[in-house]
């Protein structure tokens, strides 16, 4: 199976997430430059975190526009599998393939530290290998990840059971405390309605080994394996 | 270009076009929060709220085709604001 990672000017996860994907997976995985337009066999596009374009005007505003993107939009419109990992996230949001928007964290400042997420949904492809409820340790890094959506949206996200991780402390517990940037509900993570789209403000590719003080975040990317490797069976 | 040249042009003047981009009402504005605070530790304390924006400054060539302002408003849509969070005014067509 293939992964394709997409580098923007100033992704800087990108080279995290595809030695994941070679190193901890065994798979292949290629760079994706950002006036490529060619996606096609690709299982799998991870669009990594980082500062495209500097975060000029708002973050994944400018990337939004890259070539690539039309691509990535037609690769999800006939079911690819996508994940937008923190930026990636941001640039998901703004080129409308996951609902609502990111505002500078509450208390302003740059939040990098490992946290706590739970696993709301596991009846996706990334996260079928996470058990429902179980709690991850996994890093952010942003400054804008406080997630924002309208209250309708939010009731729309939490009925159609996108909401696939909220923040929460080491119990599992969803509290305010252990939200570390003001998102809305404590959403860390959500997927689109057909469940092939996911954005994450956390970075599981830097906590998939031991060493990096962490490997929860390695689930994720065993999910989209088992993930793919059902399809093809199919 | 002369400035004689700004002015023969289709929408005349020297076509610029200033657009303000804030947060909508209701959005929390940290920034604008945090403003806020350094007011009152200055002692301003009869300053009641601080809602933070950005200014675009558009200068367009002489000839532009169509309505200058139709035209700034839509890139306001697609690219200067996002409209979950944000709302636009075009304060100047000239």
């Amino acid at each position: 199976m293939r992964f394709g990672v997409v580098t923007f000017p100033g992704s800087n996860c990108d080279y995290d997430a595809l030695m994941v994907v070679r190193d901890q997976l065994g798979e292949e995985a290629e760079f994706v430059w950002h006036k490529d337009t060619e996606l096609q066999g690709f299982d799998c596009i991870i669009l990594p975190g980082g500062f495209s374009y500097g975060d000029y005007l708002r973050s994944g505003a400018i990337a939004r526009f890259s070539p690539v993107m039309e691509s990535v939009k037609q690769f999800a419109a006939d079911g690819g599998l996508l994940i937008g990992i923190c930026n990636g996230f941001q640039v998901l949001l703004e080129a409308g393939l996951l609902p609502g928007a990111m505002l500078r964290n509450d208390h302003l400042r740059f939040a990098c530290k490992h946290v706590y997420i739970r696993c709301e949904n596991n009846d996706t492809p990334f996260s079928n290998q996470i058990e429902a409820g179980d709690v991850l340790k996994i890093p952010i890094a942003h400054a804008e990840g406080n997630f924002y959506a309208y209250d309708a949206d939010v009731a729309e996200l939490e009925r159609n059971n996108q909401i696939v991780f909220r923040y929460c402390n080491a119990a599992g517990e969803i509290t305010a405390d252990s939200n570390p940037n003001g998102s809305v509900a404590n959403i860390a993570g959500i997927c689109n309605r057909a469940g092939n789209v996911l954005g994450m403000m956390p970075h599981p590719e830097r906590a998939s080994e031991r060493l990096l003080g962490s490997a929860d975040g390695l689930q994720v990317f065993q999910s989209l394996k088992a993930a793919i490797s059902s399809r093809v069976a199919v | 270009m002369t400035q004689q040249d700004g002015k023969n042009g289709k929408n005349g003047g020297d076509n610029r076009v200033i657009c303000r981009v804030r947060l909508k009402e209701g959005v929390l504005d940290p920034q604008g929060v945090t403003i806020l605070h350094a007011l009152k530790q200055l002692g301003y304390n009869d300053v009641a709220d601080v809602r933070s924006g950005k200014i675009f400054e558009l200068s367009f060539k002489s000839e532009v085709e169509g309505d200058l302002k139709a035209k700034s408003e839509e890139i306001c849509r697609k690219l200067l604001a996002n409209p979950v969070i944000e709302e636009f005014e075009i304060l100047e067509s000239q």
